[in-house]
């Protein structure tokens, strides 16, 4: 079902039971196989019980698209996806570091980059985080305010604080 | 040759030699993976004189197997086995995560370890690139120490290897805390925190290797399956049945803490002295109050039994544990007078920390306090001890001494068995009345006697391939749902029992779309199954070198199952022997087994394994 309208993916990562299946979904969607280091979202785990699904914030005015040398990056006219040319895209890794959420990687087979492309309006991350009723990964509402880009790093420092307290996470994460 | 990544580690840590082993499709089709390939590599390489195999030598091979269904089905698992250090036999040990995944994505279905590090090492697979490496910065160490130093290092190493890449996500990882490197027969091979791959004691056969850990990362895909629409389908249909289990969703086995003392007297209390208890102050909305996660998941897993509990605050502060699930609630509180869940979940942290066993780790600790209660074992025994009921700072300190093996910790290290066998010498008096066991290893948490458990053959235990393992219940009649042929379709392709919820016939199409093999429940309950049955009792029987089990003597429930209930609602309840016996002989001659319970010439040449037959004649079984 591909939606004409906006969307964002919202999450709530004390929801996240790190189960995986949005890798799942999003490799067999994108990649036909189950393949977790092409899902272009991937669940983070620096500390055991502190796991961090991790993708594209779609940024209102986004970095990324900016700083591609090859024009390879654009935002969907429909969506706000962010969509990747492979065509174009030269795997130069500069929008993964204009991205301040530290967010696209390479496709492990290294001749491009990967961002979520909300499956054209219906992402099938959330329809399976759903569907187990986690509901880790939710649909936005376009008006409501989306969450800020950070790096898995500075979301396992939040969540984990959250999770095991700053002491017990201090002891047993060596960032 | 699909579902497979098609080739194996083999690795030898004395010669340092890597190098890759394949089996032939042959091969495959009939041992599966995990604990099926287990016993046919166990038997092929050690079969010819596995009585003398010394389980914590050198030359016991650690195996740390995928089945073909490892990734694919929705719960994922990795099967560790190897000689046995508890029963002298084959434990196909599972665990959960996603080590599995990263290996077969790396491109190994999994590794075959031999040999014994010079010093303490780790390995790691980083695709095809696979190395030994010095642990001494991790030697000791205990889990979280263990986890948090592997995961930087190896992100790192990951960075190195990609550069450019983008975040780069942590390996998977299986290793060994204290009670592992110390060899005793009462440790786990562990990942993340809390999720062990318990019976059989693994953790002391890796840690007599010297192997800290084995980590592992793949950036490739699962191989190819054979026909992936009806797998991409079948992953939905085998997961919405899940998504029903409301009550296994909502407590794991996490309520089990209260229901299998009150509910269904079936709850080792205090050694198993007593099964029956209806503290409320010990159910599962007691131990909620402490989940920091109330769905805690591994690689597509459509239940996520289990809860992260976390105290952040108190005299325990800093406790992390899963649940902590029945078991572990159980034999680390129940079992040893422990009724306060926040007592509980530190004991099962501390567990987790040292890499002990929660089921024989709290059992040895039962057993002892059983013999203090007793007046067996004085204070002076146990290095000043007062190990009464219910006090966590005494079983934390002999804990310790079991871990280091210092003092009664030494023969406590060896299991409840072997420490019951030692005590007796030293102390010139019967304790096998005792102990509560099944060929060397403590029982699941789930009493017989009352009949109401979940697990309520009595031939259950006795007649287990896997002694004690309460995943793994002899049944009768053996073929079809239920019983170790089902157990033994699990662990060999590898996948988790509590996430599966569809039945056997469900995963033979589900296998038959991820490998192209056709698998029929003929075929597999009274062929494949039942061959890899009979090589793990061949192997059982033959044990040794310090145990051989007489199965006329042993396959017999533990002497307390036989004593009236001593309280609760079923009260002065006694097993039937007879019935038992009836059910035992029955049960003999419907795999194949001859009066005394070994594998029958007929049935071993049937099933195509004349070695075994062979073997079984020479070691005198047809005296």
């Amino acid at each position: 079902m591909n939606q004409d309208r906006p969307v964002w993916i919202k999450r709530d990562y004390l929801l996240c039971s790190g189960c995986r299946r949005c890798e799942v979904a999003c490799s067999l969607s994108h990649e036909e196989q189950i393949w977790p280091e092409a899902s272009r979202v991937r669940v983070f785990m620096f500390v055991p019980g502190i796991e961090i699904p991790h993708l594209c914030f779609q940024c209102d005015d986004p970095e990324c698209v900016d700083a591609c040398p090859e024009g390879a990056l654009s935002v969907d006219k429909k969506t706000k996806a962010i969509r990747v040319d492979d065509s174009l895209c030269t795997a130069c890794g500069v929008c993964i570091d204009a991205c301040p959420g530290s967010v696209p990687h390479l496709h492990p087979e290294g001749n491009h980059i990967v961002i979520c492309d909300l499956c054209g309006g219906d992402p099938e991350c959330v329809k399976t985080c759903q569907e187990g009723r986690w509901n880790a990964l939710t649909l936005g509402e376009e008006n409501m305010k989306r969450q800020s880009p950070e790096t898995p790093r500075a979301l396992t420092q939040k969540t984990g604080n959250a999770i095991l307290g700053e002491k017990t996470l201090r002891e047993v994460w060596d960032q | 040759m699909r579902g497979y990544a098609g080739k194996f580690l083999d690795v030898n840590l004395s010669t340092g030699e890597i190098r890759e082993t394949k089996f032939a499709d042959r091969v495959l089709r009939d041992f599966v993976g995990g604990r099926g390939l287990a016993t046919k590599i166990l038997w092929d390489r050690l079969g010819k004189r596995w009585e003398t195999v010394d389980p914590l030598g050198p030359e016991n091979i650690l195996l740390m197997l995928t089945g073909p269904l490892t990734g694919y089905f929705p719960g994922t698992k990795i099967c560790v086995s190897g000689k046995s250090p508890q029963c002298n036999g084959v434990v196909g040990s599972t665990v959960a995560g996603e080590f599995g995944v990263d290996l077969k994505c790396a491109g190994y279905d999994g590794l075959i370890i031999s040999g014994r590090g010079e010093k303490p090492c780790y390995m790691t697979v980083f695709d095809d690139q696979v190395e030994i490496k010095d642990a001494s910065s991790i030697w000791g160490k205990q889990g979280r120490e263990t986890v948090r130093y592997l995961t930087r290092k190896s992100v790192d190493e990951v960075k190195v290897r990609h550069p450019g890449y983008g975040e780069a996500k942590e390996p998977s990882m299986l290793y060994i805390g204290p009670a592992g490197e110390h060899a005793t027969r009462v440790a786990v091979v562990l990942t993340k925190y809390a999720h062990a791959a318990g019976y059989g004691g693994y953790g002391g056969v890796m840690g007599s290797k010297n192997l800290k850990a084995v980590v592992a990362k793949g950036f490739g895909p699962l191989p190819e399956v054979d026909d992936p629409e009806s797998m991409a389908a079948m992953y939905k249909t085998m997961s919405a049945p899940a998504y029903e289990r409301e009550t296994f969703r909502r407590w794991g086995t996490g309520n089990g803490g209260y229901y299998f003392g009150a509910g269904t007297s079936s709850e080792p209390i205090r050694n198993w002295q007593e099964e029956w208890h209806d503290i409320e102050d010990y159910s599962g909305d007691e131990f909620d109050k402490f989940w920091a996660k109330k769905y805690w998941g591994d690689f597509g897993c459509p239940v996520t039994c289990l809860k992260l509990a976390v105290l952040r605050s108190g005299k325990y502060e800093g406790a992390i544990c899963d649940n902590p699930d029945y078991e572990l609630q159980s034999y680390d509180g129940t079992n040893l007078g422990v009724f306060d869940p926040e007592v509980n979940i530190h004991l099962a942290s501390v567990v987790n920390e040292m890499g002990l066993c929660g089921i024989q780790g709290g059992a040895v600790l039962g057993l002892a306090a059983e013999l203090y209660q007793r007046g067996v074992l004085t204070r002076d025994d146990l290095e000043g001890i007062e190990l009464e009921w219910g006090n966590p700072e005494a079983f934390e300190a002999l804990m310790n001494l079991v871990v280091n093996r210092k003092g009664i910790g030494d023969i406590l290290a060896q299991g409840v068995y072997r420490a019951a066998k030692r005590i007796e010498e030293m102390k010139g008096v019967g304790l096998m009345q005792y102990v509560v066991h099944e060929k060397g290893m403590a029982i699941g948490a789930h009493g017989i006697r009352s009949e109401k458990d979940f697990i309520s053959d009595l031939i259950g235990y006795a007649c287990s391939t896997q002694g004690g393992d309460h995943g793994s219940q002899a049944h009768f009649p053996p073929f079809g749902q239920g019983g170790e042929l089902s157990a033994i379709l699990h662990d060999s392709a590898v996948y988790c029992m509590f996430a599966k919820s569809v039945d056997n016939e469900e995963v033979f199409r589900f296998y038959t779309a991820i490998t192209g093999w056709k698998l029929t429940a003929e075929d597999w309950y009274n062929k494949k199954a039942l061959r890899i049955l009979q090589i793990q009792r061949a192997m059982l029987l033959l044990g040794g070198p310090d145990i051989t089990w007489r199965p006329k003597i042993d396959d017999d429930n533990p002497p307390r199952f036989w004593e009236p209930m001593p309280s609760g609602p079923f009260k002065g309840k006694a097993l039937d022997r007879k019935t038992f016996e009836k059910t035992r002989a029955k049960y003999y001659r419907a795999v194949g087994w001859d009066k005394d319970g070994v594998p029958t010439p007929e049935t071993l040449k049937s099933l195509g394994l004349s070695t075994v037959n062979s073997k079984l004649n020479a070691a005198g079984f047809r005296d």
